[in-house]
């Protein structure tokens, strides 16, 4: 049975396409093998950032000392006033845009269309560098501020502690995925996929962990500096 | 047989046929090749483990006898051979060698889906293993911490290890999870993306589920510990304080500052149950492949032993507190894990249920394999009947830290897995090498292995319910103990040694059968499973020839009635031979 709804291309609805999908012999999810691996490499990075905004979270909870205000920290000076989360909303605006570019080479990508999906990657890796750029200035004035991730002037020490592991983690995941970035933009346009086949499934792998430290952004934007 | 073409199947799959002795033998992106390259690291230090656990004996059997074991040692000794036996032996062998191996043969597949990626596996893990040896010869040694490295005592003074012991231990740690994550997301892909026509996930044999899904369980729960061994790392060297609570030590302030080390407990014991299962699930697996084999048996209920394997496996990360019960926990907690914690026994006991009516009415063959899988049939029901005891927190609470416990563990996660390695090796000695091991020999292991062990584990479960407490150096004066306790102690540590030198027999097998070992069938054991088709005996590079194989049955069709043989190979079509009761694809 879920042979036949294998050749014929039409796949059941509902729960029984489900049963049909992981019943099927050869291969469960119709994906290629990158994608399908990108994916579960994504949930189990889910749990590693899982583990460390809960641990956020705990010594948050349990620590003697006030928290600091994170709308005083995270202030930054404009036009003679402090602006609470100024840079921080300008990194997120700047990383939720990369995601765009990202969708728009994808989707060229899967049109064939080499030059465009070149430079839309570019786009999203230059975005996304200027984003661990204001992230590095971000930390040169906390640290300038006397914040260190043994103790900071404003108040509880794990304050500095969870700020400097969790947006470095997240930090070093988009550095890394600017590399990955660039290396597959530039595979795209000098034809490496060309030769093999014209596939050009892997772009969408290369957006799959983009969104994803995307996503993960979002929460420690909403678990580090909204709460 | 019959075999389709796999023009659909090639272009995805990269392949390096190997051309040198370098790539061929050592960066090799074979399966076979890596999955022998795990299993020989994991034997080797596993090797330094079991002589660490000697030492541990020798002192607690006879105190004060031997000058080179001081309190600092004993401490690394436990430490390092936990640890050892845990994540560089016991999950490395079955996930990096058994399940390297045995995955892409089992269903059917030329390779893993990335072999690069899988080679890259290997050599991380080798890394890992290498810091943690240079960890035992650092100024201060290796850390003395206990495997389980609770904080605020893993980085105080007072505890061996904390300059840099501790750090190389936490950063080996982190580097074997990179190694896992690498090998682990291939097995989980080529499980769920790379299998031969015909098969089905409901009729792999269950080595395949049990490794799988104990993957599954490495994938989502080796984060909490690469979690925790970041922070500890930091709590360490940049003096935050995550877990380490403002506390003075040795009359100084360190300058920590209300850190919570229960959270520590918690991130280590999400990660530390899963572990258990890590090592178990594979070892369920394998077992039940084997003893359905030399039964000459289907194995029994397979569909149920598939979905208790994934109901254990959903269940281990919900049971975690029950290690913390004497760290304190809010009695409804406690309640919620004893209670989780006792489900667990339900789908565990279907299995054991299982095991034994395949063997009901079974042509059973007792060779060595067989033995060892029988064995662990026994260790397993003993270690887990006690860990029904410790599950209950009013039980657990006098219990704990006594060696009720280390009895325990022991024969639940130390001598019921490995005496499934120890199967599972024979089992598929031949096909590795193509050569037979010797059976006496092989029946002269077990039986002298599975006794020795009961002389050593049951003993202790005395010991634990008179009140000896584990990790202690010595007992003392402790006057609540009889002078008994310490004869017992000596009874131990000798069956230990002697324990630990028949493992010799095994490698003394081993080396007899490569060198002048007789040439083994390439079915000696009349097999239903694929591995035991392989046009190439032991299989070559690409393991299928020409064509991939097709399968047509589950694995376990084994003495079905109306066919000449007793064995039914998975790849012969229905029109050949009847179909004894066939598993998926139907509905």
């Amino acid at each position: 049975m879920s042979e036949a709804v294998l050749e014929n291309g039409a796949e059941a609805p509902g729960k029984q396409g489900l049963v049909d999908d992981w019943s099927r012999d050869k291969q469960v999810f119709g994906l290629p093998w990158g994608k399908a691996m990108m994916w579960i490499f994504l949930l189990s990075d889910t749990f590693i950032f899982s583990c460390f905004l809960v641990g956020y979270m705990m010594v948050r909870i349990s620590t003697t000392d006030p928290w600091p205000n994170p709308s005083e920290v995270f202030a930054l000076d404009a036009f003679g006033y402090p602006v609470p989360l100024l840079l921080i909303a300008l990194m997120t605006f700047i990383l939720i845009t990369s995601s765009g570019t990202m969708a728009l080479a994808v989707n060229m990508g899967y049109r064939k269309n080499r030059k465009a999906t070149f430079w839309l990657m570019v786009a999203t890796a230059v975005l996304g560098a200027s984003f661990v750029g204001m992230q590095a200035f971000e930390w040169s004035k906390l640290i300038s501020e006397g914040v260190r991730p043994w103790g900071n002037p404003f108040g509880a020490a794990q304050f500095g502690s969870s700020f400097f592991m969790i947006t470095g983690f997240h930090g070093l995941h988009v550095s890394a995925g600017v590399i990955y970035l660039l290396v597959i933009a530039f595979r795209v346009r000098n034809g490496f996929y060309e030769r093999r086949g014209g596939n050009y499934e892997i772009v969408e792998v290369t957006g799959l962990y983009w969104h994803f430290v995307d996503l993960v952004w979002v929460f420690i934007f909403a678990f580090f500096y909204l709460w | 047989m019959s075999y389709v073409a796999i023009a659909d199947r090639d272009h995805e799959q990269e392949h390096h046929d190997p051309q040198t002795f370098i790539t061929k033998y050592v960066y090799s992106q074979d399966h076979k090749v890596i999955a022998l390259q795990y299993g020989g690291t994991a034997i080797l230090v596993g090797l330094i483990a079991l002589g660490l656990s000697a030492m541990m004996r020798l002192q607690l059997g006879f105190p004060d006898e031997f000058s080179f074991i001081n309190p600092e040692n004993y401490y690394q000794f436990i430490t390092m051979h936990g640890m050892i036996m845990v994540i560089y032996l016991l999950t490395a062998l079955f996930l990096g060698g058994f399940g390297n191996y045995l995955i892409p043969l089992m269903i059917g597949s030329r390779d893993m889906v990335f072999p690069f990626l899988n080679m890259l596996s290997y050599w991380v893990y080798l890394l890992s293993v290498i810091i943690l040896i240079i960890s035992f010869f650092v100024p201060g040694g290796s850390t003395g911490a206990g495997w389980t490295l609770y904080p605020p005592q893993a980085i105080m003074q007072g505890t061996p290890g904390i300059d840099m012991g501790i750090i190389l231990m936490l950063v080996s740690l982190a580097v074997f999870i990179v190694a896992f994550t690498m090998g682990g997301l291939n097995y989980v892909t080529t499980v769920l993306q790379a299998r031969c026509k015909g098969m089905t996930l409901m009729r792999m044999p269950l080595s395949v589920w049990g490794i799988f899904i104990a993957t599954i369980l490495g994938l989502l729960a080796f984060p909490a510990l690469l979690v925790s061994a970041i922070m500890m790392i930091f709590d360490k060297t940049l003096l935050t304080s995550f877990f380490m609570p403002a506390i003075s030590s040795m009359g100084t302030d360190p300058g920590y500052t209300g850190g919570s080390p229960i959270l520590f407990q918690h991130l280590f014991w999400f990660f530390g149950h899963p572990e258990v299962y890590i090592v178990a699930l594979p070892a369920f697996g394998i077992v039940s492949d084997l003893l359905s084999t030399h039964a000459r048996k289907n194995i029994f209920g397979y569909r149920m032993m598939v979905w208790a394997i994934i109901a254990i496996g959903g269940l281990s990360f919900v049971v975690w507190a029950h290690h913390m019960y004497v760290s304190g926990m809010n009695p409804y907690f406690g309640f919620f894990f004893a209670t989780t914690t006792l489900i667990i026994a339900v789908p565990t006991a279907i299995k054991v249920y299982n095991w034994v009516l395949t063997l009901w009415e079974g042509n059973i063959h007792l060779r060595t394999p067989m033995l060892f899988s029988i064995g662990f049939i026994f260790t397993f029901i003993h270690g887990g009947l006690t860990g029904l005891f410790l599950g209950n927190v009013t039980i657990d609470l006098p219990l704990s830290d006594t060696y009720f416990v280390v009895a325990h563990f022991h024969m639940v996660m130390g001598v019921s897995p490995i005496l499934v390695v120890f199967g599972a090796i024979y089992h598929w000695w031949p096909k590795i090498t193509g050569k037979m091991y010797n059976e006496t020999l092989g029946k002269w292991h077990f039986w002298m292995t599975f006794l020795g062990t009961y002389a050593i584990y049951l003993p202790m479960h005395y010991l634990g319910f008179a009140g000896v407490p584990r990790r202690y150096f010595a007992m003392g004066n402790t006057e609540f103990l009889p002078d008994s306790a310490q004869d017992l102690n000596a009874a131990i540590t000798i069956s230990a040694l002697f324990v630990a030198a028949t493992q010799l027999l095994f490698f003394i097998n081993m080396i007899w059968s490569l060198t002048r070992g007789p040439k083994s069938d390439p079915n000696p054991w009349d097999a239903t499973t694929l591995e035991w088709q392989t046009p190439d005996h032991p299989p070559k590079h690409g393991n299928w020839g020409h064509e991939l194989p097709e399968v047509h049955r589950w694995a376990y069709d084994y003495s079905v009635p109306g066919y000449e043989d007793d064995f039914i190979p998975q790849n012969v079509p229905s029109d050949v031979a009847p179909a004894g009761r066939d598993h998926g694809g139907e509905h």
